[in-house]
């Protein structure tokens, strides 16, 4: 008798692999990059499936395919969960303490840099003129 | 950097000024901020003077290992002492806008 196909395995394999390639998507958007709640959601969905499949092809192999296939795959997606929480999770928040970064109440460092145009820009400048800066160090385009 | 200029209006309308500060060279900057449509300033701080001077230097952390800032934000009053910082401690995570706005109405709930 021929088995019936495991769609489940299948499925939620691709569904974990969209929750990895999808986060470049999602970064875009705050509410969904300060944490990552579409990728986590599609990881849980993808690999439930998975397990719904596994239980499938151990419970009824006769009926079902995939112990093979749907090992290797459920590894794979354990292996790509893993080091996306490894990225995410870990990697991404090993940010220096900036102890010695001014403090509430403190002056600001001067500083005296060249803008977009080539223009020499102070702390001075800017705040000449103005009731307060917003001064954002970001780690830059590349 | 890219919600701050949505809501840029909203700081001129205070008459706070936004700066942006990195190791990128001012060419990149012109690229990015004409690609990007940037207004506000973006400065140039390859030698990480004033990077060093907030102490927000992240060792390595750029490519091939290069030294660059970390995120961090500051609010300055007109006399430049700092009001309000925020030291992020996920780089994927950094202020946005409205905390910025919402920092400025504690500190002058008249919006002066």
């Amino acid at each position: 008798m021929k088995r019936k196909w495991n769609w489940p395995i299948w499925v939620g394999f691709v569904v974990v692999v969209i929750g990895l390639f999808s986060y470049e998507f999602f970064a875009r958007f705050p509410i969904t990059r300060d944490f990552p709640w579409a990728n986590v959601l599609l990881f849980g969905i993808g690999i439930a499936l998975l397990i719904a499949g596994l239980v499938r092809a151990f419970g009824r192999p006769q009926i079902y395919r995939g112990k093979i296939v749907g090992s290797i795959l459920a590894m794979i997606a354990v292996l790509v969960v893993a080091l996306f929480s490894y990225e995410i999770f870990y990697a991404l928040r090993q940010v220096p303490a900036s102890a010695g970064a001014p403090r509430v109440g403190q002056k600001a460092p001067d500083f005296l840099l060249l803008d977009q145009n080539g223009t020499p820009v102070g702390l001075g400048d800017l705040l000449s003129n103005s009731n307060g800066v917003v001064v954002i160090f970001y780690r830059g385009f590349w | 950097m890219r919600s701050f200029q949505q809501r840029l209006p909203e700081f001129e309308a205070r008459r706070i000024s936004v700066v942006g500060i990195s190791v990128d060279p001012p060419e990149i900057n012109r690229r990015q901020s004409q690609k990007r449509g940037y207004t506000f300033p973006l400065l140039s701080d390859p030698k990480m003077r004033a990077i060093r001077r907030y102490d927000v230097l992240h060792p390595g952390a750029g490519p091939k290992g290069a030294d660059i800032a970390r995120p961090a934000e500051f609010l300055l009053d007109s006399n430049g002492i700092v009001r309000w910082v925020n030291l992020t401690d996920n780089i994927v995570v950094r202020a946005r806008p409205e905390q910025v706005l919402e920092a400025l109405n504690q500190l002058s709930p008249a919006g002066q």
